[in-house]
């Protein structure tokens, strides 16, 4: 009992210094901590507390890929992959390309036709997806006896696609976060088909949802001539006017062929804000071939499937810039500009999931906890105090460690703090002391069964000791999986309980031994205190 | 200084004979739980339920729960419940989920925002959707039984299967007056209500391993004794510090109720629940089912039957002449006759042999 190694002695001293060390820049206030930072070199100053969002306050927005959504932009594009291949091989069909629920259909008469661009439609396949080489096939292709062919697209196909719209939504999620101008966003997938955005200390959260929400998926197409193949055109909503307007369902330049858009005004007519836009080469050469052949012809700009306009084209234009106009307000004009630039989400998302809370709602939650850490702590000192007298003042001093290494174990894993995490800290502060009523209460327990003050430390620390790594591993299997399968806040609450667990060993036990064989040595007591 | 003790020293109270009462009494609490759970449900909160909680601050004066009301109903956002709470400024807005998916949720806080943005400021807005919802709620169980299991398969591997039995009917029993405690006072039940779960689950699993770890001890040492007087003798051993324990938990979790703002209440008063049910169980469910499954005292046990039962003999031919010695011979199976105390030598060689434990 009252041999103590010196280097373990050391140890810990050495370890409760490094552990106030890094946990006091987190107490600083923002000011003092750069002051800090610039005056020593940047390893010597560890970085601070990262508070969660409930704390800090700011934006939690999960978004899913619109599944239904998904289906039909692939549809289209297979209808069109189809339309080019019976235009290459000027193979005649039997009515127009009709679509399936997952996929489209063709019905082509001549046998020696089908042969001909079957290969080609199996070919489809591995254009749809490059990623799944040789797993299961993203299109059906099969015929029936009538002469009716059929591509659908497989569950595993949609899954691929699924997976890559997440891995593209990212990047672009990211270039129209970054255009807020808010500090550490952070954007994750989750799942196969979900992005979780995390934007920390937002002060309009609108805004952040506004420019998640959109596709920004912008469409050049020509607006439909009386007397067109219906089957070739459809019906969309207009967002200046009431009423629908008939477009061609080919699309003539798609948004992803801009290279720039900028908000702006109109110069020649009204001054109304607009946004103005330059295509790439390919862009600009098909949208100069396309208005050169239908000069005198309307066409629409199409943005999430909605038309803004629909200007005549008075003149073929081939310069690759222009504006578009649609009694924008400036405000409208920029987050337009912002999601161009950016690019368009490949498909759509849904927000499924959102928390927000205000920076002032964060503060008072930290001032909440604050307050019922100080008095939790307080009471569980006090009563450690009358109840062991100098034994408790050891106990306190191990909480006062065990708290700083919460803290200082905080900062090194980079886990964030929370709201539920500072309920945990403060249950700890409970239960850390429940090792150090173990030992005592053996203590003297062995006491009273007649040992000697020596043999009743010695036993009751190690008797106690198993006890402590039973009841400890419980606690600490049940944190571990808690931070597995909890989200948000929750894991916060596991992470500081697991840390609280695996210090408790070494401040409860360890240096409560410490302390009180010093103490031994020193004071010679011919009575236990306790 | 005259230092404080709130558990009394020395204790002998026969904790085992009870259970011929706790048992009857916490299999009662343990049905009205589920006929609660069943009857009249828990209060689900938007992580399980999905909906909408909108936390509101009036931008001057105090928050008019009565308009909010009126205004929430014009909405038709179906059931708008509208609370005050903390601050008088403050109140909160919670409804379900809206017909037409998780677009549909959107759109019901821009109604919102649209109808009281002027008045108030919106200092909390949480929406979960249908999906999100269900996914919550099978990750939530998952959780507790995925713990359970882990946490019982290390008692299994610690401990003798009967510990490892008696730790799951008791934290089964914690677990259903958790549930029921959530039904009966229909405090919100969401993820941090999962957290509190098993943070009960732990600290009940740490009562019942601090008398487990005690009644092992004891088994190696008196051999001789019957299972009852040897558990008895346990609890009442670790008692100082069952009652140690739970008060300084309690004093923090007080705390955190009476200062630690309206998001962790329900955590913690579900927590100071959950540590009045788990010190019970620990002593009054778990210790006595180490009697019913056999714990290998069995042949102490039964060497202790046959002494009563030769002495029942011997009584039972008393009686023969002496008709009113009848009523002794229903005495307890564990009465001190029947036992013997280790001599205090032999005691310290088997503590000796105590430290040395089974990897």
């Amino acid at each position: 009992m009252l041999r103590f190694s010196t280097w373990k002695f050391f140890a810990i001293v050495a370890m409760t210094l490094a552990a106030v060390l890094i946990v006091a820049p987190s107490m600083l206030s923002a000011s003092h901590y750069e002051q800090l930072k610039s005056r020593l070199p940047s390893w010597l100053v560890p970085p601070t507390i990262v508070l969660g969002l409930d704390l800090q306050g700011g934006s939690h927005v999960m978004l899913e890929v619109d599944q239904a959504d998904l289906i039909a932009t692939q549809v289209k594009n297979l209808r069109d992959d189809v339309r080019r291949i019976l235009r290459e091989e000027k193979v005649a069909i039997t009515g127009g390309i009709g679509t399936t629920a997952r996929g489209v259909q063709v019905r082509v008469a001549d046998e020696a036709d089908r042969e001909k661009i079957l290969p080609k439609l199996r070919q489809l396949r591995n254009s749809f997806s490059s990623a799944l080489m040789g797993g299961p096939s993203p299109l059906d292709v099969e015929t029936s006896p009538d002469g009716v062919i059929r591509v659908t697209i497989t569950d595993a196909g949609l899954t691929d696609k699924s997976r890559k719209a997440v891995e593209q939504s990212i990047e672009v999620i990211r270039r129209r976060v970054d255009a807020l101008g808010t500090r550490e966003p952070s954007i994750q997938r989750q799942g196969d088909d979900r992005v979780l955005v995390q934007v920390p200390g937002l002060q309009d959260p609108e805004t952040l949802k506004e420019i998640l929400g959109k596709t920004a998926k912008l469409e050049f197409r020509l607006v439909a001539e009386p007397g067109q193949n219906p089957s070739e055109t459809e019906e969309l909503d207009q967002v200046e006017q009431e009423g629908k307007i008939a477009v061609e369902k080919q699309v003539m330049v798609k948004g992803e062929d801009l290279t720039d858009a900028q908000p702006g005004f109109d110069q020649q007519r009204s001054g109304e804000p607009v946004v103005n836009f330059r295509f790439n080469i390919r862009g600009a050469q098909a949208f100069g071939e396309v208005t050169s052949k239908n000069v005198g012809r309307l066409f629409a700009i199409v943005l999430d499937n909605k038309v803004i306009s629909a200007p005549r084209i008075l003149t073929p234009i081939t310069g690759g810039s222009g504006q578009i106009s649609g009694r924008f307000t400036v405000e409208q004009a920029n987050n337009l500009s912002i999601l161009l630039r950016a690019g368009a989400l490949p498909a759509k998302l849904n927000i499924v999931e959102e928390r927000t809370v205000g920076p002032g709602l964060g503060q008072d939650s930290i001032d909440a906890g604050k307050r019922a850490a100080y008095v939790g702590a307080g009471l569980v000192v006090v009563y450690m105090l009358v109840t062991y007298g100098v034994f408790g003042v050891f106990a306190n001093l191990a909480l006062f460690v065990h708290i700083a290494f919460i803290f200082a174990g905080l900062v090194l894993l980079g886990s964030t703090l929370t709201l539920p995490g500072i309920a945990g800290i403060v249950l700890t502060i409970g239960m850390a002391v429940d090792s150090n009523v173990l030992i005592y209460e053996r203590i003297r327990e062995e006491n009273h069964a007649g040992r000697s003050i020596l043999a009743s430390l010695d036993a009751g620390f190690t008797r106690a000791f198993a006890t402590i790594v039973d009841s400890n591993v419980t606690m600490f299997v049940a944190a571990a999986i808690l931070y597995f399968l909890g989200t948000g806040p929750v894991r916060g609450f596991a992470v500081s309980l697991a840390l609280g667990i695996l210090t408790t060993i070494v401040t409860a036990v360890t240096m409560t031994r410490m302390m009180i064989a010093v103490w031994y040595h020193y004071a010679r007591p011919t009575k236990l205190p306790i | 200084m005259k230092l404080l003790r709130l558990a009394p020293e020395n204790t002998k109270f026969p904790f085992m004979r009870f259970r011929r009462v706790s048992y009857p009494f916490s299999a009662l609490l343990s049905l009205i739980a589920v006929a609660l759970f069943v009857f009249k449900g828990m209060n689900f909160g938007i992580d399980f339920a999905g909906g909408t909680v909108i936390e509101l601050r009036a931008k001057s004066g105090a928050a008019e729960v009565g308009t909010l009301r009126t205004l929430g109903e014009s909405l038709h956002l179906g059931d708008i419940e509208v609370q005050a709470f903390g601050n008088p400024a403050d109140a909160t807005l919670r409804f379900g989920l809206q017909p037409g998916g998780d677009v549909a949720q959107q759109a019901a806080v821009e109604r919102v925002r649209d109808a009281v943005g002027a008045y108030y400021d919106l200092r909390r807005v949480e929406v979960v959707g249908p999906r999100v919802s269900n996914e919550l709620v099978q990750s939530g169980t998952l959780g507790v039984v995925l713990s359970i299991i882990a946490v019982l398969s290390y008692l299994w591997f610690r401990f003798e299967w009967q510990f490892a039995i008696g730790a799951v009917i008791a934290t089964m029993h914690d677990l259903l007056l958790t549930v029921g405690f959530f039904s009966i006072t229909q405090l919100e039940f969401n993820t941090t209500s999962i957290a509190a779960i098993l943070t009960i689950v732990g600290y009940s699993l740490n009562e019942t391993v601090v008398v487990l770890d005690r009644i092992r001890e004891n088994m190696r040492k008196y051999k001789k004794m019957a299972t009852a007087q040897m558990v008895d003798m346990s609890i009442n051993a670790v008692l100082p510090r069952t009652i140690m324990t739970a008060t300084t938990v309690m004093l923090a979790l007080f705390a955190l109720v009476a200062f630690g703002g309206q998001v962790i209440r329900s955590f913690s008063l579900a927590m100071i629940w959950g540590i009045f049910v788990a010190t019970y169980s620990s002593i009054f469910i778990c210790s006595p089912m180490l009697i019913y499954l056999g714990l290998r005292n069995e042949d102490a046990d039964k060497a202790a039957m046959q002494k009563h039962e030769t002495e029942r003999k011997a009584e039972t031919a008393d009686s023969l002449r002496n008709e009113a010695a009848e009523g002794q011979a229903a005495a307890p199976t564990s009465s001190p006759a029947a036992t013997e105390k280790t001599p205090a030598p032999a005691r310290k060689a088997a503590g000796k042999r105590a430290k040395t434990r089974p990897a």
